[in-house]
């Protein structure tokens, strides 16, 4: 066991967990945080998308231990009240099916939209390619990530 | 939650009845479907029916009875009350009801048909409550009820110019008898219905709330895991704990044997893995890491004759012993090919068409079994005490989940409560909750309440997959490319996928319908669209090659054969309509601009009935780096009045999608019992790159009541897909997935 204070969202949350602990087992169990959703456990799905300095991680497959001084940020965190531009488009389109992939696939696309803003079809296939929607609401998201860019 | 908020809730569930001990909040929405109402903790709610409350306060509850698993019910099964009701529906709260079989039939999902059997039920209700209220404000005004009418959740006597809000008769309305039938609305006149409203969650999902089972969280809780045997014929024989328990935070380990041995199951339960092993601890990552320290002995299964009682229909299932090979069952479906199958259905003289033929084709299909891949992996939360079982997470049955779990811990079902969370994706994978019973006998055992989560390998290789099947073809066509006969032959196991009465039955003087089964002790249940995802896959590709080889174009091809089932029908069980059928073809063919880009561009077609809806697709696709692209997939549906148009056409855009990605690439295949992929890296899913890049949907205008809408637009398209990729390589596909075969 070992003593981590996180910064999570803009606050610093200290946890006393095994240094082996993924950052989605903390956020879940630990905190309850449970935004960031369990997929699969081998960084293969998306559903665990959190950002660490503004890059998109998967927190499965990321010790707590490897955090240090890197702020992160979950879904509960992108924005007050579904304001940030994603989530705002994420509404407008009406995105979700059942909806249990969707905080990882927006945490992918505002990093996306972050590092470039008016990304091509073919940079959102890239960068979204590594979050899977088995209810197959890819083309919602193409869009809504349009709708965002020109926000 | 804050202490607070949970002290007020408790007392709120308590004043209307709810019987609501877990305190979890999450499933209780009292926010209004458009802007926030503030709603004065406790609410004392008038109940009018099982379906509408209302507070003197004036905040209307609607109860959405069915699990919530992506289809859009907690959106459209309230629109249809509130429409009958004539309420705002952006001031309505929903509230997902429990299991209530009091109150509700029918609380499930699968088949589609959600809103095909709530329709009338749901619309009773919402009339009902309206005459309610209008017969409790004719009483207080004394006033005739035929001068009472109703605006958007006020009531008006526009003689005397007096109003009040449905909330101000509430009160009194609770009291009136309940009247018999209520006239219920024209179709012309709906101001709710056919207009699109967002999921009603929408906003909690963007936003990260806990809604799912998996998110559930009590104090004391536990977390607890499964392991299952590693191989489908495979049971548990023994369980060496010592290392696991030495690991921090764990607290037990210990096997639970999932139904009693003398058990008469019936439809939903399953013969999945019987015993297994729990293991329970603090969190998550402590269980999984002692699960990997665990020494487990299993042993082989015998042979099993299972009973099983499905609607009072007894029946038996052969459940042979042995590890079985994927190669073994192709050679297996190879042999039972070759013999006479179950006759389901014979018209005219078969054999004699066969013999006059000028030309015959023959094709044979194959299939390989798929597991669901719910992206929200199995779990529940139980909490069993001797007095009561509180369960809650997400499941598609909980009726008959219910009434297993009551048997299993010998509970009247009075003393079991389940409540229902959102799905994280069913597919049919949680019709079959086995996985409620586990969590409910570790609870009991360790006397607290647990979360049981299952892992993606978990999940993956538990089995319930979708069936593998194969289909034998024969078309016979006359010296003028006529189709005189037809055969087919199809096979599953251990479940036949034949429709015998379906397209093209009736349209074809000889016809016959053969099937069979072959006993596996790899467990199977419904897969989105069962037994149609591979029989649309497979005729409609069929029928493409008859077309071509009669020199006909496909959708005239088709178009003839409906043409004949509409005018001069043969036999008189075909269980589609032909004129509705045609319409889905013409319209699909209209809005792709068949006629004009068939010779240029590498179009599919396809199209199917089932679930009581109809659709048909055009695919254009082209190859590119190799790999098949697809640019545009055209989709048309007839699924009677559109309740929710933009949840209906997500519906159909992830029914395309999902089916491109099952077609392509998923597979489950099986070496010595033991699944072959067991996680996202060696079980391919379809990604963004992969997904056509444009869709588009259209309805058949209609005032029939609504079909099914989750399942219908998904089997056509993988022969859509074959088709166009026919056109595209000059190749046939006759084995899925077709990725491995391009």
């Amino acid at each position: 066991m070992a003593k981590y204070n996180l910064k999570i969202n803009g606050k610093t949350r200290a946890v006393d967990v095994d240094p082996s602990t993924p950052i989605l087992w903390v956020l879940r169990d630990h905190l309850n945080m449970p935004g960031t959703k369990f997929g699969c456990g081998m960084a293969m799905c998306g559903a665990c998308t959190v950002h660490l300095d503004g890059n998109a991680v998967r927190s499965c497959s990321m010790p707590v231990s490897a955090v240090g001084k890197m702020a992160i940020t979950t879904i509960e965190g992108l924005s007050e009240n579904a304001a940030h531009p994603v989530q705002k488009a994420w509404l407008e389109h009406d995105v979700a099916q059942c909806g249990y992939c969707q905080g990882g696939q927006i945490m992918s696309a505002a990093a996306l939209l972050k590092s470039n803003p008016n990304p091509t079809d073919e940079d959102i296939d890239a960068a979204m390619s590594g979050n899977i929607c088995r209810c197959g609401t890819y083309l919602r998201i193409k869009e809504a990530i349009k709708t965002a860019a020109k926000n | 939650m804050s202490n607070q908020n949970r002290r007020s809730f408790l007392k709120a569930s308590a004043l209307s009845g709810g019987g609501f001990m877990l305190g979890i909040s999450f499933l209780s929405n009292y926010e209004a479907v458009g802007k926030k109402v503030v709603a004065n903790l406790p609410l004392d709610f008038n109940e009018l029916n099982g379906f509408v409350k209302i507070t003197a306060d004036n905040i209307i509850k609607i109860m959405s009875p069915n699990p919530e698993g992506g289809q859009g019910v907690k959106t459209s099964m309230p629109m249809i009350v509130a429409e009958e009701l004539d309420v705002d529906f952006s001031k309505i709260v929903i509230e997902q009801a429990d299991l209530d079989t009091k109150h509700f039939t029918r609380q499930f999902i699968g088949g589609s048909q959600a809103i095909h059997q709530g329709w009338k039920p749901l619309r009773v209700a919402g009339a009902t409550a309206r005459e309610m209220l209008r017969l409790a404000a004719a009483k207080t005004w004394n006033v005739p009820l035929e001068e009472i009418s109703t605006e958007s959740g006020v009531l008006y006597h526009k003689k005397s110019g007096k109003s009040a809000n449905y909330g101000e008769m509430a009160t009194a309305a609770a009291q009136i008898p309940v009247p018999k039938d209520v006239k219920l609305k024209e179709v012309k006149d709906f101001k709710i219905i056919g207009k699109s409203k967002r999921n009603v969650d929408l906003e909690k999902i963007v936003t990260g709330k806990p809604l799912f089972g998996i998110d559930t969280r009590t104090d004391g809780m536990l977390i607890a895991m499964i392991v299952h045997p590693p191989a489908m014929g495979l049971k548990f024989k023994a369980v060496n704990a010592a290392n696991a328990l030495k690991m921090k935070g764990i607290k037990a380990v210990f096997p639970i044997k999932i139904f009693n041995d003398d058990y008469e199951k019936t439809f939903f339960d399953t013969n999945q893995f019987n015993e297994v092993v729990a293991v329970v601890g603090n969190s998550t990552w402590e269980v999984m890491q002692a699960k990997k320290a665990l020494k487990i002995d299993w042993q082989e299964a015998e042979t099993l004759a299972e009973k099983r009682n499905i609607n009072s229909r007894k029946m038996t299932q052969n459940i042979p012993s042995g590890l079985e090979n994927s190669a073994d069952h192709t050679a297996k479906f190879a042999e039972m090919m070759a013999k006479p199958g179950n006759v389901r259905r014979k018209d005219g003289d078969v054999e004699a068409a066969f013999k006059n033929a000028a030309k015959v084709i023959e094709r044979t299909y194959n299939a390989p079994f798929l597991v669901h891949n719910c992206m929200e992996p199995m779990n529940f939360f139980a909490h069993v005490t001797e007095e009561k079982a509180e369960l809650l997470g997400p499941l598609q049955k909980p009726e008959f989940t219910e009434q297993a779990l009551s048997a299993r811990l010998s509970m009247p079902l009075e003393k079991i409560d389940i409540k229902m969370t959102r799905l994280g994706g069913g597919f049919g994978r949680r019709s079959y909750a086995h996985w409620m019973i586990e969590a409910a006998l570790i609870s009991q055992k360790v006397k607290a309440p647990v979360k049981l989560i299952y892992t993606r390998e978990d999940d993956m290789t538990a089995g319930i997959c979708r069936p593998s099947y194969s289909a034998k073809y024969r078309a016979a066509l006359d010296a003028n490319n006529n189709l005189i006969g037809f055969h087919v032959k199809a096979g599953g196991m251990p479940q036949s996928p034949l429709s015998p009465n379906r397209f093209p039955a009736g349209t074809i003087d000889n016809y016959l319908a053969e099937d069979f089964t072959i006993d596996t002790n790899i467990t199977v249940g419904s897969y989105r669209a069962p037994h149609s995802n591979f029989m649309a896959a497979v005729e409609q590709s069929f029928l493409d090659e008859v077309a071509e080889s009669a020199g006909k174009d496909p959708i005239a091809f088709r178009l003839e054969l409906l043409k004949r089932a509409k005018e001069n029908p043969v036999g008189k069980n075909n269980d589609y309509q032909p004129d509705r059928f045609a319409k889905v073809l013409e319209l699909v063919k209209e809005k792709s601009n068949w006629e004009n880009t068939k010779g240029s561009k590498k179009l599919g077609f396809s199209a199917y009935f089932c679930h009581d809806s109809y659709a048909a697709h055009v695919l254009d696709l082209e190859i590119k780096d190799g790999s098949p692209q697809i640019n545009k997939v055209w989709c048309a549906i007839d699924c009677g009045i559109v309740v929710n148009p933009i949840a209906a056409k997500n519906m159909a855009e992830g029914g395309i999608v999902d089916a491109v990605g099952a077609s392509m690439f998923a597979k489950m295949s099986f070496t010595k019992g033991v699944p072959e992929s067991n996680n996202f890296h060696n079980y391919r899913m379809i990604r963004h790159n992969e997904a056509p890049k444009a869709i588009e949907i259209h309805f058949v205008e209609s005032s029939e009541d609504p079909t099914g809408m989750g399942e219908p637009a998904y089997p056509p398209v993988y022969a859509a897909l074959a088709n166009a990729l026919y056109k595209a390589t000059g190749k046939r596909l006759y084995n899925q997935p077709f990725g491995e075969n391009i």
